[in-house]
């Protein structure tokens, strides 16, 4: 590897000079900032919101409790697919299929968040008490009354809780996606570091961790009303 | 096979259970209902008692036989009928299965669920009249203050009347208990009875009970069923019921002491 006490030491040398070109963080360019940010918050939420809906549906279907194999086999699959690849892989997949831009990201994280809160939710759904579901089977209740009186009740917390931990995470993955092109803060990134613009650099990385913070701060709240 | 006394609410004929093929725990049951109050079934643990009672509201599906509710077959129903027959049928079970993180009041109203449309139970819009009934019902099992609460806050006891309001807001025509008091202590054991009993007479429908302690079942039941290796031993009044039946239904003698 040819890594020895001499190559280091160059490499620290060269953090530190990275580091002095960093700061102070630059934030004139604040407007491309800016519509990076929203674009990426855009990515993030549309993604949330269309990957905790479909999540329910998928997760439900899933259950082995709840649904017939022939159901739930091909759903966990699905899942599974969904979950297969890092969510760069899929990001350069939907680019090269639906090209650059915002509508590649959005597709890239409503897969990722299957992947996680469907999975999630399906076990969840395993756990519950039976009983109480053939107590609200027993008063003659539809199918879709059943989940919502006897299933839901017993797993919507959790449910919420996988759905905002996975926003925090599509919040940190919306600025990933730009990097290859799905649209975002991460574009702008990658070409402010392609451009040796180290102290916007810097700007757009403060600003990434101010809007994950602020996210975990949201999530905290939603989590909260909810348990 | 006998014919169907035309008058009975329930008539069961020649039913058979086999969860595994060849090892049958219903051998061919034959009972008729018609009479309101309570009546209780006997028998020692894994007869069968509990696999009676849900093939009736087919909870669990019987493997040959009739099941009979006002001249409609249980045994062949599905869909969109058997939701409707088991609206006639509250159920009343051991471990009180309430929706735990649901308020009292709401799992009471689960008993309308299979008068209400999936739209309906969505946006949970019960109608006034049901939900004045639930409240009525709350009260009448002493339980009007804990309405908003959550189920799982509440003592075992407080819970089978829950379980109970639940069953009798769905309107029944039958009430199936599970063994309703075999979780409780003695007194509230009793109380529980005493409440089966007096909704059974208020809307005079037949109470089907599994019970364990053959005194409470004594004391409480118009008629007696007794059950023993998947077959009916006895059925008819609980004065009727010698030793030499319970010896027949238990085995043995020495816990008749």
């Amino acid at each position: 590897m040819g890594l020895e006490w001499e190559r280091i030491q160059q490499g620290l040398g060269q953090a530190s000079a990275l580091l002095d070109r960093m700061f102070p963080p630059n934030f004139s360019r604040w407007e491309l900032l800016l519509s990076g940010l929203a674009e990426s918050l855009e990515i993030a939420i549309i993604a949330s919101i269309a990957g905790i809906v479909l999540s329910l549906f998928f997760g439900l279907f899933s259950a082995r409790n709840l649904m017939p194999n022939w159901v739930s086999i091909p759903m966990r699959g699905l899942i599974a697919l969904c979950r297969t690849f890092h969510p760069v892989i899929i990001a350069i997949l939907f680019v090269k299929s639906v090209g650059f831009g915002a509508l590649a990201g959005i597709l890239t994280l409503v897969v990722a968040s299957i992947g996680f809160i469907a999975k999630l939710f399906a076990e969840a759904i395993e756990e519950i008490s039976l009983k109480q579901v053939e107590a609200v089977r027993a008063t003659g209740a539809g199918f879709v009354s059943v989940i919502l009186f006897s299933v839901m009740p017993q797993v919507f917390a959790r449910f919420i809780g996988f759905s905002t931990y996975q926003l925090d995470s599509n919040l940190r993955n919306s600025t990933m996606v730009g990097i290859v092109g799905a649209g975002g803060l991460g574009g702008t990134l990658f070409s402010a570091f392609q451009r040796f613009d180290y102290d916007f650099v810097a700007a757009i990385l403060i600003t990434i961790i101010a809007i994950i913070m602020v996210g975990e701060f949201l999530s905290n709240i939603v989590r909260r009303i909810f348990s | 096979m006998q014919t169907t006394a035309p008058n009975s609410l329930l008539s069961i004929r020649g039913l058979h259970k086999e969860y595994v093929a060849g090892n049958a725990i219903l051998k061919g049951i034959d009972i008729d209902i018609a009479e309101q109050g309570i009546i209780a079934i006997i028998g020692p643990s894994g007869t069968g008692k509990s696999t009676l009672l849900r093939c009736i509201n087919r909870l669990i599906d019987p493997t040959q036989g009739q099941i009979l509710l006002e001249q409609e077959d249980l045994s062949q129903a599905s869909g969109k009928q058997l939701r409707t027959l088991r609206r006639k049928i509250g159920m009343v079970f051991q471990e009180y299965n309430l929706v735990e993180r649901l308020t009292v009041i709401e799992n009471v109203l689960t008993g309308r669920l299979g008068y209400m449309s999936a739209w309906d139970a969505w946006r949970r819009k019960f109608s006034q009249e049901d939900i004045n009934t639930a409240f009525q019902l709350l009260e009448a099992v002493g339980l009007a203050e804990h309405a908003k609460k959550r189920a799982d806050s509440l003592s075992g006891g407080q819970r089978q009347r829950v379980g109970i309001a639940r069953a009798v807001m769905q309107n029944p025509r039958l009430l199936l208990a599970d063994e309703p008091t075999s979780s409780l202590d003695p007194k509230t054991a009793v109380e529980i009875m005493e409440l089966l009993e007096r909704f059974a007479e208020e809307k005079n429908m037949p109470a089907l009970v599994n019970i364990h302690d053959v005194n409470l079942a004594r004391r409480y039941a118009k008629r007696m069923i007794g059950m023993s290796n998947g077959v009916v031993i006895y059925d008819g009044a609980p004065e009727g019921i010698t030793d030499d039946h319970l010896k027949q239904i238990y085995g043995g003698e020495s816990w008749l002491v």
